[in-house]
């Protein structure tokens, strides 16, 4: 079993909704990233999305655009990622999911990213712009070296198409909440719920939310349908804000627990653990 | 000869659809909408006449008396993109993806453009076919080509500038593909090139295969016999796409790619001369990018070769030694403008011009019985005030 596996099993043994929070790696720069890794862990992060900063990135909204830009000006690079996963690694237990765009990954080759990054302590992979039709030559590698590559389904995703997906699916399946980009919203869809119900009730991996989660009230109302809340650009917006002051990473941290209180407030989904069907077959 | 692309929409070990899953079942549902249309007669029909009232096509073929002389080689012949409804290739795509688009019950359009003339082809049959429209253009280009940005917004489009990245078109690409992905619901996105995902190589190609097709029967016309060279510049690729298509069956004929060389080295756009294989904008193509992935910065001054990927279909036929691809600086290409203006009353595009240029060192060397064909793909109104301040003291 995974790191992402086991996580969820603890989580659900606890009846609890995990929360994963999103960094872009180098923003500002790998130290900070190091630190507040390590903070949002602490304040009660489950597993932990780090971005590889791409320069097109295009289903971003302009918060983690800014982000991306502030990490590659001065040269954060797959190297440098998993370098500070290496680091993190010699404390850290909860898992490092990696969150990027598929060019960054293809040039520094399948099989040596999946072996590299297994070494240094990745336990997932999430390309953005590699769904399962192009996804067989790295997730040959993947599987291989035994990391979760998430696949993502999205509003648009029609129930014949999720199977397929969810018939690929390996740690968890992502879940993306809003028609559109990352970025911060003011409301989530209305038929949120109902989309990530009826997800959840044939995928044989768990569900997680992401995409437009930005606040307490928004996590709460994933966490009453669906087993983790992504929540990215809400954190990137305190790291801008706080850039240049020495609060950042406890400005950080206190979201994280914000964040992770409101989801402790809520009741788990009731049939987490009893109804996670078997794997689909395509 | 294999039938490109395959079934997933890979042309050999190019292209494919590498796009977020949000976008995935709208490109599913034009390749099928497509597919139907393509053998559907009333489609075909309403494309036929468009073209023939609208575009004003099948545009001429024209014998370049007075270049060939100058030249001394081969006889040189210009198709003439330049002469189509708003100046330039590119409205032979937007019409047929607007006509996909009202098929699939659209109501806006919109467009990523570089040079402004694919900007201004969709929101020309935006006006014809009653469609809502915005173009995205990146905020280098709405300064380097103003008067195309003030004719797209008398066509009614709303012009959304780009000013994140490199402000060009690969910015304003990733703008549009951010748009598609908020509005997939009722927005269509006519991609201006050969490039994107699948099926958008594919479509564009065939919607461009207008102008080989044309080729072929007028030098058959004209000269008794099909030509020896063809030469079209290559940004994204569409303009080339179009005239080699017909083409590539006929191993004989030479195809030259003409690629953006920009002021040299590291400062160009010519992504299968100096790029390596990558994921851009949803497909496996040549890109030019670092050794960590990132995409690199671009320069031409021709803003629609002004980008850092190819079409993917360009991408394979080069790797099979189909076609060739050669590299013609921002400077040749201003010489290659004023040759064809001087020498045949034609203003090309800067972007026609490298064919131009590029010509003009092929031709001398060739034999009289030669034929040559370059793709005049649009016209240069638009780069009038570029080309100036580009000579600065040595203008006219």
């Amino acid at each position: 079993m995974t790191r992402i596996a086991d996580t969820f099993t603890q989580l659900q043994a606890r009846g609890e909704v995990g929360l994963i929070p999103f960094i872009t790696a180098g923003d500002p720069d790998m130290e900070t990233t190091f630190a507040l890794v390590h903070e949002m862990a602490r304040q009660g992060a489950d597993i932990i999305e780090l971005g590889v900063p791409f320069s097109d990135p295009m289903a971003d909204g302009p918060t983690l655009q800014r982000a991306a830009e502030r990490a590659l000006q001065h040269g954060t690079s797959l190297s440098h990622v998993f370098e500070l996963v290496r680091r993190l690694r010699q404390s850290l237990t909860i898992p490092i999911l990696l969150f990027g765009y598929y060019n960054p990954i293809w040039r520094y080759g399948g099989e040596r990213f999946a072996a590299d990054a297994r070494q240094a302590g990745v336990d997932g992979v999430l390309c953005v712009d590699l769904p399962p039709e192009e996804a067989e030559e790295l997730k040959r590698e993947t599987d291989r070296h035994d990391l979760d590559m998430i696949f993502l389904l999205a509003p648009t995703s029609s129930l014949d198409r999720a199977q397929k997906v969810l018939a690929r699916a390996r740690g968890f399946i992502y879940y993306v909440a809003v028609t559109g980009v990352t970025g911060v919203r003011a409301a989530l869809p209305a038929d949120l719920s109902d989309m990530v119900r009826r997800i959840r009730a044939i995928s044989p991996v768990p569900v997680g939310v992401g995409f437009g989660i930005s606040s307490a009230e928004h996590a709460v109302q994933v966490a009453g349908v669906a087993d983790a809340a992504i929540v990215g650009s809400a954190i990137s917006q305190v790291i801008e804000q706080s850039l240049g002051r020495p609060d950042m990473v406890p400005r950080v941290g206190a979201l994280i627990a914000e964040l992770k209180t409101a989801l402790r407030s809520i009741e788990t989904p009731n049939d987490i653990g009893t109804t996670i069907a078997p794997p689909l077959q395509s | 000869m294999p039938k490109l692309p395959d079934k997933h929409g890979h042309f050999g070990f190019y292209g494919g659809r590498y796009v977020a899953e949000t976008l995935m079942p709208a490109l599913l549902e034009l390749e099928e909408v497509y597919c139907q249309c393509r053998r559907d007669s009333t489609f075909k029909r309403e494309l036929r006449a468009l073209q023939r009232e609208y575009i004003g096509r099948p545009t001429p073929l024209t014998f370049a008396a007075r270049l060939t002389e100058r030249l001394g080689g081969a006889k040189v012949y210009l198709k003439r993109e330049d002469l189509c409804h708003t100046g330039a290739h590119k409205i032979n795509n937007t019409i047929g993806q607007a006509l996909l688009a009202k098929r699939m019950g659209k109501e806006r359009l919109i467009a990523e453009t570089g040079a402004g003339q694919h900007g201004v082809a969709t929101a020309t049959v935006a006006a014809l076919l009653g469609f809502s429209c915005e173009v995205f253009m990146g905020c280098e280009d709405t300064v380097r080509q103003a008067p195309n940005v003030f004719r797209m917004r008398l066509l009614g489009a709303t012009l959304r500038e780009v000013a994140s990245g490199s402000q060009t078109l690969k910015d304003a690409m990733n703008e549009a593909l951010r748009d598609w992905i908020t509005h997939v619901a009722h927005t269509f996105y006519v991609i201006g090139t050969v490039a994107g995902p699948h099926p958008y190589p594919m479509l564009v190609r065939d919607f461009q295969s207008v102008i080989g097709r044309e080729t072929k029967k007028q030098i058959v016309q004209h000269e008794g016999r099909l030509p020896d060279y063809l030469i079209a510049c290559v940004g994204g690729g569409s303009n080339a796409m179009g005239l080699f298509a017909p083409f590539l069956p006929e191993t004989a004929i030479h195809m030259v790619a003409v690629e953006a060389g920009g002021l040299g080295a590291g400062q160009n756009a010519a992504s299968m001369a100096n790029g390596y294989a990558g994921v851009l904008h949803g497909s496996k193509t040549y890109v030019l990018q670092d050794e960590t992935g990132q995409i690199s910065a671009t320069h031409s001054l021709a803003p629609g070769l002004d980008y850092p990927g190819v079409g993917p279909e360009l991408s394979y036929w080069n790797d099979q030694q189909r076609i060739r691809c050669v590299t013609v600086q921002d400077a040749q290409a201003v010489e290659g403008m004023r040759l064809l203006a001087e020498t045949e009353g034609i203003i090309p595009a800067l972007e026609s011009a490298h064919a131009v240029a590029y010509a003009a060192t092929l031709v001398p060397q060739l034999p009289a019985t030669a034929i040559v064909v370059i793709n005049v793909s649009g016209r240069g109104d638009k780069d009038l005030q570029s080309v100036a301040s580009f000579l600065g003291e040595n203008a006219l």
